[in-house]
């Protein structure tokens, strides 16, 4: 069984839960931006929770199934259509051999999660089916879908049923405007002044059209003061600059001290740009549905508080489980 | 050196050994981190050297912040009682200096450049204090260079010259960065060199090629297959000045799957290093070339 790609989307990467254990010779786990999404695709339609799915950004693909299928559709509000004929997201649904998914105009978010039973099967480098593109690694030939490609489906374990519905309380995306994103001062917080720490938890930040995998970039708050220093060796002249270094997923770097980049999964693994400081991992996912031009603050939060988040996040995930169990 | 350590989040601990760049911070966060590694524990997920730091990710629903924190600790002051001598490898990377490839990228992103005028090779002399681009090559050529860092991008080394401070090759990044980087270039920004595993952006000043595939995602080359990045942080790099047939040759050799590098196993001490190090740099050369 196979899923024709008639037109690619903006976008759309094969992605599971990633590649752990590469970091330190610069391989970025890569994966589902919103994981949670990620895995609620792959329970409506009856594959374990981190099986390989399309991620599509802003715009869906245009895909033809070879054999019947049961699809579901979650994570970013992008409404799926069947021959033309809309389908809910966040429900699985019955796909006839021939029929031809596409998708209407994104309405909120920004990522989709497309899961078949089955999983794409794609073959597994260093341990995972996740497109890191950048390096040209996994996925679908190391790259973002093209017209033509063909994606294999896998034998599904067990039969998917259509119409399994995730409730809107267990979906996990981002509420309220502006959004919120927990961070825990830290790294090179100490090089920026104690009222330019307080205005980047302050100010409203703006995400940047420069927002991908690797990282999103925010603006419109107030530029960072630094501490005056002297440069050391090897760290460069500006004083945003340090001695290249690890840079940790979801670290806060804000070269020249203007614009933050969040570091996410198809993170640069390091580099010589000072972090004032890291979002928690329960608030990554959040960031993989915010669209340009989404106001967003920085709320300081403690380790306490970032297990405590932590927690909450992997009963959500829990409860989703029992749900589509 | 006291280590300053930091939680980068929920699932990091960073810890800085140096803000400034030395052998002795490097060597420390590797030595750290080949410890961590040996120690296998529990929640420990990605261990990562950089240059003068490094960084543990761990999941804390397995291991306690705290507790992964007081390991750290305890693992670098026992750091400080033992021998800096690490086994590890030195491997001859041919480059053509002053490459073609290089040139033109260069030449078509002049205008963000400190220097306009000449070339990456020609600043980079000058404001070393050499009075040509061959005495430049030569420099940076002559002695080694660690591994100190991989990463940015899959498979890329930072490399720090195994001389002296006051005989380091220094060169700030290009003011604006690049949009393209050939793949395979040899650059060089602050006090590290590199070699570019892809193709793609890149700020750091450009000295030449080297034919020798370092990042392979297929595995297709002969010396890739057991593994697609060439280093590992630690490894030591001698820089082999190739002309352009020896180039075209070794670009012959890897494609038909018959490039063999000259890749050997060394033990490295701090100690005796500092001692005399022209004298055990030459030493390694030696093993290089089985003398």
């Amino acid at each position: 069984m196979a899923v024709k790609v008639l037109k690619p989307g903006l976008a759309t990467t094969v992605q599971d839960l990633g590649r752990p254990g590469y970091y330190h010779i610069g391989i970025p786990l890569s994966g589902g931006m919103d994981r949670h999404a990620l895995a609620a695709a792959n329970l409506l339609v009856g594959n374990e929770a981190g099986a390989a799915v399309l991620e599509a950004v802003f715009m869906g693909p245009e895909l033809e199934f070879t054999e019947d299928a049961i699809v579901a559709v979650t994570g970013a509000e992008l409404p799926p259509k069947l021959d033309g004929e809309p389908r809910e997201t966040w429900t699985s649904f019955r796909v006839k051999r021939g029929q031809i998914l596409s998708f209407d105009f994104l309405k909120q978010g920004a990522r989709g999660y497309i899961a078949v039973t089955g999983g794409i099967d794609v073959p597994v480098v260093l341990g995972s089916r996740s497109t890191y593109a950048l390096g040209a690694l996994g996925g679908f030939k190391g790259r973002k879908l093209e017209a033509g490609d063909e994606l294999p489906i896998g034998r599904a374990a067990t039969t998917g049923k259509d119409g399994r519905r995730v409730a809107k309380e267990l979906r996990g995306q981002p509420v309220g405007m502006p959004t919120e994103l927990r961070a825990m001062p830290g790294l090179y917080w100490h090089r920026i002044t104690e009222a330019a720490g307080n205005g980047f938890f302050s100010d409203t930040w703006k995400v940047a059209p420069e927002a991908d995998r690797i990282g999103y970039r925010f603006k419109g708050g107030k530029p960072l003061e630094f501490v005056p220093r002297e440069p050391p060796f090897g760290a460069g002249s500006d004083p945003s600059n340090i001695t290249d270094a690890c840079y940790p997923y979801g670290s806060i770097q804000v070269p020249g001290g203007t614009e933050p980049i969040v570091l996410h999964r198809d993170a640069v693994s390091g580099g010589g740009y000072f972090m004032v400081g890291t979002v928690i991992a329960a608030d990554m996912d959040l960031i993989g549905q915010l669209q340009p031009n989404t106001p967003v603050k920085f709320v300081k939060v403690d380790m306490n508080q970032a297990l405590a988040a932590r927690k909450s996040r992997s009963e959500l995930l829990g409860r989703l489980h029992s749900a589509l169990a | 050196m006291q280590t300053r350590f930091s939680f980068g989040g929920d699932e990091h601990i960073f810890a800085e050994v140096g803000e400034a760049m030395s052998l002795e911070a490097f060597f420390k966060s590797l030595f750290i981190t080949n410890a961590v590694r040996d120690a296998k524990i529990k929640g420990v997920t990605e261990i990562c050297p950089a240059n003068a730091s490094y960084q543990v990710k761990f999941d804390p629903d397995q291991i306690k912040p705290d507790d992964l924190l007081t390991e750290l600790k305890r693992l670098d002051s026992a750091s400080e009682k033992s021998e800096p001598v690490i086994k590890t490898r030195i491997i001859e990377i041919p480059v053509l200096y002053n490459d073609p490839w290089t040139h033109e990228t260069l030449m078509r992103f002049r205008e963000r450049h400190q220097d306009p005028n000449g070339t990456d090779l020609e600043y980079a002399a000058r404001i070393n204090g050499l009075d040509s681009v061959d005495a430049f090559i030569k420099a940076h050529s002559s002695a080694p260079w660690f591994v100190s860092m991989v990463g940015f991008v899959a498979g890329l080394p930072f490399l720090y010259q195994m001389v002296e401070r006051k005989r380091q090759l220094q060169a700030p990044k290009y003011l604006r960065p690049r949009t393209d980087t050939p793949k395979l270039t040899v650059g060089h920004g602050g006090c590290f060199s590199c070699i570019y595993s892809v193709r793609g952006a890149g700020g750091y000043q450009m000295f030449g090629i080297t034919p020798m595939p370092i990042y392979d995602p297929n595995q297709n080359i002969s010396y890739l297959r057991d593994f697609m990045c060439l280093f590992k942080p630690g490894d030591i790099v001698k820089w082999k000045p190739i002309d352009r047939a020896a180039y075209d040759a070794a670009v012959a050799d890897v494609d038909a799957g018959r490039f063999a590098p000259v890749i050997r196993d060394v033990s490295f001490s701090l100690t005796e290093f500092n001692r005399d190090v022209d004298a055990y740099n030459s030493k390694l050369d030696g093993v290089l070339h089985g003398r």
